[in-house]
């Protein structure tokens, strides 16, 4: 189990730079459109500063932020974003995750196509960073035997 | 029974090897896939997605049913640890 560990240093350093990583993940996700990157590395990304937090600061006080049961519900809506955006394809006349066909009040198909991979994008980064600290939090609390999440 | 396990990986082994003789050589210019596959993302990508990055408009449009798959499998394989590693003791 990860006990809380008296450090100033690193809590302090950790508390700095979290939300750097956190923002740094969003740009990875967002800017897949332009530059190496996209969900998946993104996901991890966003995962690891939270697994961060955990070594930091121990797992008692981070099962206070987050639980498994939450985590779960994260997995399942980044994969429902994602087939939901394939789903709302089809409804609207075109196959399945055709991206042309979403209902966004853009000018031009092309735009509307990145628009959509956006979407699916942000739906893999949220599933991936979820199962990524579930199978963190999974392992780190095996031992204790329980979880109240 | 050992004996028979081993006949049938050797005799499975030996097909796919075969089998390999038959594809085209590394980075192929004459390959079915860089006569057609290829220059049709690389031309058209800009044109019908509006993404420069050829390498993102192929994984989530173009192959967008296989990268759902994708995450379907990190999702099962999620979902499959947390039911092994779990524990309601309380």
């Amino acid at each position: 189990m990860i006990v809380q560990y008296e450090n100033v240093i690193i809590k302090t350093i950790c508390r700095l730079l979290i939300p750097f990583i956190q923002l740094f993940a969003i740009y990875v996700i967002m800017h897949g459109h332009y530059s190496p990157g996209g969900g998946f590395q993104g996901g991890v990304i966003l995962g690891a500063s939270f697994i961060l937090l955990v070594i930091a600061y121990g797992l008692e006080e981070s099962r206070r932020r987050m639980s498994l049961k939450a985590l779960t519900i994260y997995a399942s809506v980044g994969l429902f974003i994602y087939s939901g955006i394939g789903a709302v394809c089809l409804l609207m006349g075109g196959n399945y995750l055709d991206y042309g066909r979403l209902p966004l009040p853009l000018s031009s198909i092309p735009t509307i196509r990145a628009m959509g991979i956006l979407g699916i994008e942000i739906g893999v980064g949220i599933g991936v960073m979820a199962i990524m600290i579930c199978i963190f939090l999974g392992i780190a609390s095996y031992e204790t035997g329980g979880e109240n999440g | 029974m050992k004996i028979f396990a081993f006949f049938v990986a050797l005799l499975t082994g030996g097909v796919l090897i075969y089998g390999v003789e038959d594809m085209p050589g590394w980075g192929d210019p004459n390959s079915a896939p860089s006569l057609h596959v290829s220059p049709r993302y690389i031309e058209k990508t800009i044109e019908e997605t509006d993404t420069p990055d050829m390498v993102t408009s192929v994984l989530a449009d173009y192959r967008g049913y296989d990268t759902l798959g994708e995450t379907t499998v990190i999702f099962t394989a999620g979902v499959a640890c947390l039911l092994l590693l779990r524990r309601d003791n309380q």
